[in-house]
């Protein structure tokens, strides 16, 4: 019976790697759009997230079913109930993706008003916590999950900065006032982005420790 | 408080060492399961603590074993002991005779004599067995004639008529069905509140359902004893965790 178990909970580590890869393509994407521009890129934005939302449903329907099968205990339990929450945080950043994709579309063949700002950075620190946050589940290792963590206020910072410089863009031009609530928009989407990978590097962590604090 | 502390215990049957070095204290009024693969002392523990195991020709107990503070092996008198100490049994062992003379039995042999007295008992343990209202009008009728969830919760009675105040449950529903294991599950959960409750049990589940405090053994060791949540969420010991997750036993 342990066999049995054990294939499965294989199995449930290897589609969260894949949801995992899912949403690292998923923002890569929506950065591209976001930065380059490109039209293409929405179609692309819009597959990444039906298939998100499909595999949360398949990995939550399989936590499921292990629970009720298995009742387990010990690092069962934790490696199953984090995953359960990991989804979650692993979805909503897939939103976030499509989020920032949307808006991105606006700005089609407008000034790049996003270049004025540290948004470019933020994209950047945001699909770096996503992909430590995704190795440190992978690869099991806490300090990973730790460095996730620890970046958190990095992109609070840049947030807080991207801010400050969206009331200087509307004060040198009221005409920019839309696009720049768009700015502050994206920049809210990437740091909300930030929050989830830090959820997720708590959730690797409980899962080997039984703890989500870092010492 | 502690009502029973175990402190540096060995046990011996003839050579065999089947307990080693224990120091474990059981708190009042909470329930503490044993838990461990068969033959890892769980039971025999369990016996030491009403002294069933004096009758186990060549065994032997050094250490410390003490209820409110004071050593069963010294010069507590054995009786006094095992009316303080309760126990209930894997397999129900009503005595064949009738319902009532079962739960009066105890209380008769320690000279309780009046028929109101013995009235009042009879109903009050079967009440608190959880009992009395399926077997009020069955009381003169044989014991032996019970379902076998219904004969362990007379079993159950029988113990607290004497008034105990510890109750040790050897595996006490492995062979019930479901419903009379849930039965006695919410049983242990209501007495708890007046006594203190040791239960042996195979059952994880149960474990972790009812049971506020959890022993792990292993070849006569404590090997981890602490909060049931804490030892079945995230176990400190690598055995421990082996076990309960199903990778031997």
């Amino acid at each position: 019976m342990r066999e049995y178990f054990d294939k499965e909970l294989r199995e449930l580590n290897n589609q969260l790697i894949e949801m995992g890869s899912l949403v690292e393509q998923a923002i890569k994407n929506t950065v591209g759009i976001l930065l380059k521009g490109g039209e293409n890129g929405i179609d692309k934005a819009v597959e990444y997230e039906e298939r998100i939302n499909s595999a949360e449903k398949t990995i939550q329907n399989h936590c499921i079913k292990l629970l009720l099968h298995q009742s387990p205990v010990a690092s069962d339990l934790r490696s199953i109930s984090s995953a359960l929450k990991m989804i979650t945080d692993l979805e909503r950043i897939g939103d976030h993706a499509i989020d920032i994709a949307e808006m991105s579309v606006y700005m089609l063949g407008k000034d790049n008003i996003y270049s004025m700002t540290h948004i470019p950075e933020m994209a950047e620190k945001a699909s770096e916590m996503v992909t430590l946050a995704i190795d440190a589940f992978v690869s099991k290792d806490t300090e990973l999950a730790k460095r996730v963590h620890d970046t958190d206020d990095v992109i609070d910072d840049l947030f807080n900065r991207v801010k400050d410089e969206t009331v200087e863009i509307i004060h040198g031009d009221k005409d920019l006032g839309t696009q720049a609530i768009d700015v502050v928009m994206v920049a809210k989407y990437f740091e909300r982005i930030g929050d989830h990978a830090v959820n997720i590097a708590e959730w690797v962590a409980f899962s080997i420790t039984g703890s989500t604090e870092f010492e | 408080m502690d009502k029973f502390s175990i402190e540096n215990m060995d046990l011996y049957y003839g050579n065999f060492q089947a307990l080693k070095n224990i120091n474990l204290h059981m708190q009042e009024n909470k329930i503490t399961a044993f838990i461990g693969p068969s033959g890892c002392g769980k039971s025999t523990l369990l016996k030491s603590l009403n002294r069933m195991n004096d009758l186990v020709e060549g065994c032997k107990i050094t250490g410390d074993i003490r209820l409110d503070g004071e050593d069963i092996y010294g010069d507590m008198d054995i009786n006094i002991l095992r009316k303080r100490v309760g126990m209930v049994f894997q397999k129900a062992n009503p005595f064949p005779m009738s319902v009532y003379d079962n739960i009066a039995f105890g209380p008769r042999t320690h000279g309780v004599k009046s028929k109101r007295k013995l009235d009042e008992i009879v109903e009050e343990s079967l009440r608190a067995a959880a009992i009395w209202d399926e077997l009020k009008d069955r009381l003169k009728k044989s014991a032996l004639g019970l379902s076998g969830g219904q004969q362990q919760r007379l079993c159950i009675a029988r113990a607290l008529a004497v008034k105990p105040e510890v109750l040790l449950m050897d595996e006490a529903t492995s062979a019930l069905d479901p419903i009379s294991t849930g039965k006695i599950e919410e049983l242990c959960l209501k007495l708890k509140n007046e006594y203190t409750i040791i239960m042996v049990t195979h059952n994880m589940q149960q474990a972790l359902r009812i049971a506020d405090n959890t022993a792990f053994f292993l070849l006569g060791e404590m090997v981890e004893y602490g909060d049931t949540d804490s030892v079945f969420s995230s176990p400190k010991d690598k055995r421990t965790e082996e076990y309960i997750t199903g990778r031997f036993g």
